[in-house]
């Protein structure tokens, strides 16, 4: 869904954030796991940013600045100072694939979403947040950018790293199907 | 391009990331090279599963309801005490606005109908064969006469050095209650002066306080009233306001 990086004079809160609400309930649960704590944290969220949103500077986009204060509202919450974890190297972090055999060939013949689902919830939630923010939300590096406040050169050497964690876990969950069969 | 320089380049290329110049090479590659269009199609469907199994978790109407509620009918709710805090008094004052405007149009008309009445009286008097009931120019004769004809007494001014002379006098009646009108000349005009008991208005519903202490100009002519001892005392007559107000003052110094 299209949201429009600059409020136009006279549009409401209500009117720029309420087409985020599906999403950005989704993001949280991802974030929280938990649904009592995710619709707390949506809640949160638009209680800060309607009180923010006077401040809210025009010309910035309007939904990586709701994104941004969902995850900070996370991250100062008891789940999230827990969950969030250091991750080292990520300015060298070498951008190509460590594996010739990918377990995206055999995705195409799985399609199996629970395993999907499975392993984002098994990624930690540097890696689970980013790939959320690209693949489901579908944002720009710049976007994720002004969301995570980090350089878009982190983003992509972090986003390398979520994809080839999450290949790591499929892989030991196909593996671990097919030694099962 | 190289396979291995191409495949360091394909997330950003399959993100939509890469700048149009890159793109357009690496696109050439992969039509060329099955290997690496193989891992670019194996990606896109891993960029796929992964879209379709995060959009998972679906909101509750009641937490959807919940929160709208708290951010727009909030705002509407502040505009409308807003809106009340400026109507409120703006509304009383309209009320005020319309009551007074009522009051005054109906005090006003009040004061017509006592000066239309008391008009009617001194023409009445003066188109009449006998103006006067009693004919006299001496303050003495007048004053005595009314004894008995009127509820009340009143006092008569010494004329002598003014350009006011009596005539008469006459008893006279407004709302059925008795009073003492008295018609002076100056030069060769007719003045009356009425002399009521100033409970007079308001037993008729003509409140003593709404009649105008001062001139007055109604139905062509010149007037003024006042209050004084209990009474209320009219001077009423086609002459200028300077003489009305000179034969005012003369008889309230009298009285």
């Amino acid at each position: 869904m299209k949201v429009p990086e600059k409020p136009v004079t006279g549009v409401t809160f209500e009117e720029l954030a309420m087409p985020l609400f599906d999403q950005l309930y989704n993001f949280a649960r991802w974030l929280a796991q938990d649904t009592a704590e995710a619709e707390d944290l949506v809640q949160e969220t638009y209680a800060k940013a309607l009180r923010g949103f006077s401040s809210f500077q025009a010309g910035t986009n309007f939904r990586a600045w709701m994104y941004r204060i969902l995850r900070n509202s996370f991250l100062s919450s008891r789940t999230g100072l827990k969950t969030m974890v250091a991750i080292d190297g990520e300015a060298d972090e070498n951008l190509l694939p460590a594996e010739d055999i990918t377990p995206e060939s055999i995705l195409i013949e799985q399609a199996n979403r629970e395993m999907v689902q499975e392993a984002l919830t098994e990624l930690s939630v540097p890696f689970r947040e980013i790939l959320l923010l690209c693949e489901v939300e579908e944002m720009s590096y710049q976007e994720i950018s002004e969301t995570l406040v980090i350089p878009v050169g982190t983003v992509m050497s972090r986003l390398f790293r979520a994809r080839k964690a999450l290949r790591v876990l499929l892989r030991k969950r196909i593996e671990g199907g097919r030694d099962g069969v | 391009m190289a396979c291995e320089q191409g495949r360091g380049k394909l997330d950003a290329y399959l993100d939509g990331e890469l700048g149009p110049a890159e793109a357009s090479v690496l696109g050439v590659h992969l039509r060329a090279c099955a290997a690496c269009a193989a891992e670019a199609l194996g990606r896109v469907q891993m960029k796929r599963a992964v879209h379709v199994a995060g959009t998972r978790y679906a909101v509750s109407a009641e937490l959807r309801d919940r929160i709208a509620k708290s951010i727009a009918p909030k705002t509407r709710r502040e505009s409308g005490w807003h809106w009340q805090i400026l109507a409120i008094p703006a509304l009383l004052v309209l009320i005020l606005s319309v009551a007074v405007n009522f009051y005054a149009g109906r005090e006003n008309a009040r004061r017509q109908r006592v000066y239309s009445e008391l008009a009617d009286l001194h023409v009445a008097a003066l188109a009449s064969a006998a103006p006067v009931d009693v004919v006299s120019t001496d303050r003495h004769t007048v004053k005595p006469w009314f004894q008995g004809k009127i509820p009340f007494t009143f006092n008569l001014p010494e004329l002598q050095g003014s350009e006011f002379t009596l005539l008469g006098g006459r008893v006279t009646y407004f709302a059925q209650t008795p009073g003492a009108h008295l018609i002076y000349q100056v030069r060769k005009h007719e003045v009356s002066v009425f002399i009521f008991q100033d409970r007079t208005f308001g037993d008729h519903g003509e409140e003593t306080a709404t009649l105008p202490t001062g001139p007055v100009h109604a139905l062509s002519f010149n007037a003024e009233s006042w209050a004084q001892g209990g009474l209320r005392c009219f001077v009423v007559g086609d002459v200028g306001p300077e003489e009305i107000q000179a034969l005012s003052k003369l008889l309230r110094d009298a009285g």
